[in-house]
């Protein structure tokens, strides 16, 4: 249930602007990525590339591979939809769907589709997908109550819920408890470490201590300044980057000499 | 400006708070309101017995009124400074500014509601004009035209106007877009006796001259009304936040089904309240239909044949062509209005009823 | 997921298609609708332009000396009506959105909006049995105690049914549109301002000056654009209260009174016939040219607002 993702040469373009240059990565099955960097460095933008949600910008392009299991994401005749159902997504605020309940959220990446679900298997899966997000228990005697009637912690898990309900290969987390309490935070990475067990992931986060703490290699990103593409300047084992890092910018941004 | 305000000496006694200036009471306003409106009646009380007439109210409140402007502002300047009175005076204007829009509005739902009762029974909507002269007769077949008219106008112009604001906010880019959103604009600026004349002229080509039929006074109707859904579904839509439509595009969802079932689901009661006040606004539009779809004393419910009334061109032939006695003419004219505005203020009623209790909220 | 180790193609989705294909459609349909507009009314108007006396017994010169007076009662019109209702609806956004009570703000708002309810020919009928019979004696009183002021110049009008009675009517039905724009604007005043403006001491009225009515003003100058558009255009309440002989004169106060182009229209169309329709449609025509300017000024005034509106 988890993809080894591959990245060759990748530039992010919007319109004529360079956002990301050069980037070559490789992920690691059932492993959690950590993309740490300043703001404005690219590392968001970067990380929607991986499942071509940077198409929803108007004017975003992208040149270069992104290789999941030897296939590339940015051939001519790939489907984005199907790319997605494949590589979930989880959001900066949460961002239930307002019209409908915690059940029909999960349900929704299903529903959506216009896929029959049978109404056991799709209580099946609800169980099964909040369950997997640390979420049942809380939710489980509301399942019809409306998902924006949650805590801000709860809905980021009822996000994620929903996105593994599509059982997808990879999960990206676009800094994910940004937005969060720190209780809430502790709950969500507890989460991505028992996620890790059958997917992989990809988080993106401001936390050089959360970083260190829920992954397993961490890229790091900078920008030479305003109007200067983002790049990758380092990617190696977390405690490699946040111990003894090879480049002096790395190790300048970790250490809190930044900037 | 000139700071008027008194500066006390420091070593003033604990009494003497050095931050008070002379005040007028909290009750002064409504004091001097009293004697100024109390001043003008008896004015207008000895003039008008002078002149043997019955008391004036309307000139009372009105002379009052004008009284109190200047004298608070008199008042104000002696106690409290130049810079104090002016602000009571501005706002004693701005009161009354918004009291003068209150009296035409008061007058005329006394008017309507007065003048049209007297009419206002079941004969009026059970019953034509066909054949009748005089008193009796009824609106039905101008209620019945204003709903097959204004009905064929909703059916024409949801559909277009729900599509474009969809194109416009989830697909349009470009010149296109741009175009489409300036001759919206053009569209809303039209007068509605250029619609009616625009469906006059489409009609003349293929009917010949002097045609008058119910679908002319829809597609005059449609066309005040599409730049209104237009505007209203748009703003709605972009309410809706992006970060539902990532949402959705992230869990594998393809563009159209994001936005029939997470985008419109959430909009969907502003759009209806949009929808709804267009429809009120044409219901009671005039000028067009009486150009394009004319008027008649008999019931039509055929669209596309003869000539077809509607409630507001009744209220309109009843009082310009009035017959004998004129007073049956102008009650049923008076019944109309009063109809009209009901169902107007139905369907405003509706609309944010819905606007309130069915909008989404987000939760944040 | 095994099966998804394929390579990952694309799929047609005529869904996607489809609804694409139907939005681009109905906003193509708006382009058409109006083209449409303006082709049959030019079409419909150019035999006219040249049309004489002879020909459309609706004329007595040619089409331009026929229209030039409507023109005139309809500028003249909508600009009385806009000098009345703007101080006016400036008072009511001001009153709403600085004065009254919070709470009770957003119904006094529905309470103004309310008049934008009522129906043209509604209005039309209180023009005439209510307001025209209460200014009557007013515009008495006017002529003979300031009749020496051109405007108010008599002989006075016996029924009250003058320009200025219809420039009221006007003045009320275009007042909540006004409001309404206006107290928009008012209550997106940043706070910051208006909290600065007061700590400096400043009462409400040199609050309201320094940070409210500066941030307003392209929101106060759009509002009377389009609410003159309105008036330009608004037909059956002129048409029911102006009793009109179709001259050029600005007196205010007597029986000698401009048309406009739209109450014009409206009155003559029904009987009209043969190349008198043609001349009515062509002033139709310029009534919808001179919206148009109208409205596209507004717009550009509107646009250059957002570039210069401080808000940040």
């Amino acid at each position: 249930m988890s993809k080894r993702i591959e990245v060759r040469d990748l530039n992010v373009y919007y319109s004529k602007f360079l956002a990301v240059e050069g980037v070559s990565l490789e992920i690691e099955p059932r492993s959690v990525t950590a993309f740490i960097g300043p703001s404005g460095c690219g590392k968001s933008t970067f990380l929607r590339t991986l499942n071509r949600m940077h198409e929803v910008i108007p004017g975003a392009r992208v040149e270069g591979e992104v290789l999941i299991d030897g296939n590339n994401l940015y051939d001519p005749d790939v489907d984005p939809v199907l790319v997605r159902r494949q590589v979930g997504m989880v959001f900066q605020r949460p961002n239930p769907f307002p019209t409908m309940s915690i059940k029909e959220n999960v349900l929704a990446g299903v529903k959506l589709n216009n896929a029959r679900i049978s109404k056991s298997d799709a209580d099946d899966l609800v169980e099964r997908s909040l369950q997997g997000a640390n979420l049942w228990n809380e939710v489980k005697d509301r399942l019809d109550r409306p998902g924006s009637g949650l805590s801000g912690g709860q809905q980021q898990r009822l996000c994620i819920a929903r996105a593994i309900a599509v059982s997808p290969e990879v999960i990206l987390m676009d800094e994910p408890c940004s937005a969060l309490d720190p209780i809430s935070t502790l709950a969500i990475e507890d989460l991505i470490e028992d996620l890790k067990l059958q997917y992989t992931i990809v988080i993106v986060t401001h936390n050089m201590q959360q970083a260190s703490r829920v992954s397993d290699k961490t890229a790091f990103f900078n920008i030479a300044g305003t109007g200067k593409p983002g790049k990758l300047i380092e990617y190696d084992q977390t405690t490699t980057i946040f111990s003894n890092p090879t480049v002096k910018a790395t190790e300048d941004y970790v250490s809190g000499r930044f900037g | 400006m000139t700071v008027t305000t008194p500066q006390e000496p420091r070593t003033a006694t604990p009494i003497a708070n050095s931050l008070t200036a002379g005040r007028l009471p909290a009750s002064a306003p409504w004091v001097i309101l009293g004697v100024a409106m109390a001043v003008s009646a008896a004015l207008f009380a000895i003039v008008g017995f002078a002149a043997g007439a019955g008391f004036d109210w309307g000139g009372a409140i009105a002379v009052g009124g004008l009284l109190y402007i200047p004298s608070i502002w008199i008042f104000s300047r002696l106690v409290e400074g130049a810079r104090r009175a002016t602000d009571r005076l501005v706002t004693a204007l701005v009161t009354a500014a918004f009291v003068l829009a209150m009296i035409p509005l008061i007058s005329l739902a006394i008017t309507v509601i007065t003048l049209g009762a007297s009419r206002f029974d079941v004969e009026f909507f059970t019953s034509s004009m066909r054949n009748v002269t005089g008193e009796g007769g009824g609106a039905l077949h101008a209620i019945v035209g204003t709903l097959l008219m204004t009905g064929t106008a909703a059916i024409i112009s949801i559909p277009i106007g729900l599509l474009a604001s969809i194109y416009l906010v989830e697909y349009g880019r470009g010149r296109l877009a741009q175009g489409i959103t300036f001759l919206v604009d053009v569209m809303t600026g039209i007068p509605s006796i250029v619609a009616g004349l625009f469906a006059y002229a489409l009609f003349a080509i293929f009917f010949g001259p002097g045609v008058r039929l119910g679908i002319a006074g829809a597609i005059a109707l449609a066309v005040l009304m599409i730049p209104v859904v237009v505007r209203s579904s748009e703003e709605m839509l972009r309410l809706v936040p992006n970060e539902l439509r990532e949402a959705a595009y992230a869990l594998g969802v393809p563009k159209w089904l994001t936005i029939l079932k997470v985008v419109l689901p959430t909009s969907i009661a502003g759009i209806t309240t949009g929808i709804m006040l267009s429809i009120a606004r044409v219901i009671g539009e005039t000028a067009p239909l009486l150009i394009a779809a004319g008027f008649t004393q008999s019931m039509n419910y055929n669209l596309f044949e003869g000539r077809m009334s509607s409630l507001p061109v009744f209220v309109y032939t009843q009082y310009a062509n009035q017959g004998n006695p004129p007073e049956a003419y102008l009650d049923r004219a008076w019944a109309g209005a009063l109809t009209l505005i009901l169902i107007v203020m139905a369907l405003n009623l509706i609309a944010r009823l819905i606007a309130r209790f069915f909008a989404p909220k987000f939760g944040r | 997921m095994s099966s998804a180790a394929t390579t990952i193609k694309a799929k047609q989705r005529p869904g996607d298609r489809v609804f694409s294909g139907s939005a681009v459609f109905a906003g193509s349909m708006i382009l058409v609708t109006l083209a449409a507009v303006a082709i049959f009314l030019i079409v419909q108007s150019v035999p006219a332009l040249f049309a004489t006396s002879e020909e459309a017994s609706i004329l007595t010169t040619n089409f331009w000396d026929y229209v030039w007076p409507l023109l005139f009662g309809t500028v003249w019109a909508a600009a009385l009506a806009l000098l009345m209702a703007l101080p006016v609806s400036i008072g009511i956004a001001l009153f709403i959105s600085h004065y009254a009570p919070r709470r009770l703000a957003s119904v006094l708002g529905y309470i103004v909006d309310l008049l934008a309810a009522v129906p043209s020919v509604v209005f039309g009928l209180w023009g005439i049995g209510v307001l025209a019979p209460a200014v009557q004696p007013v515009y008495s009183w006017l002529v003979e105690n300031l009749g020496w002021f051109p405007l108010f110049a008599g002989p006075v009008s016996g029924t009250g049914r003058t320009i200025l009675t219809a420039a009221i009517v006007l003045a009320v039905m275009v007042l909540p549109i006004m409001t309404a724009i206006c107290r928009e604007v008012f209550l997106q005043t940043p706070v910051l301002h208006e909290e600065a403006a007061l700590a400096l001491g400043a009462t409400r009225w040199e609050m309201i000056r320094m940070a409210v009515l500066p941030f307003g003003r392209s929101g106060i100058v759009s509002a009377s654009v389009l609410g003159l558009g309105r008036a330009l255009g608004e037909t059956m309440a002129v048409a029911m209260v102006l009793s009109a002989t179709g001259v050029i004169s600005f007196q205010l106060l007597t029986s000698v009174n401009p048309s406009t182009i739209a109450a014009n229209i409206a009155l003559s169309f029904p009987e009209a016939y043969g190349l008198n329709v043609n001349v009515l449609i062509a002033t139709g025509l310029i009534l919808f040219v001179v919206t148009f300017a109208v409205n596209a000024f507004a717009r550009w005034i509107v646009s250059r607002r957002k570039d210069f509106s401080g808000a940040n």
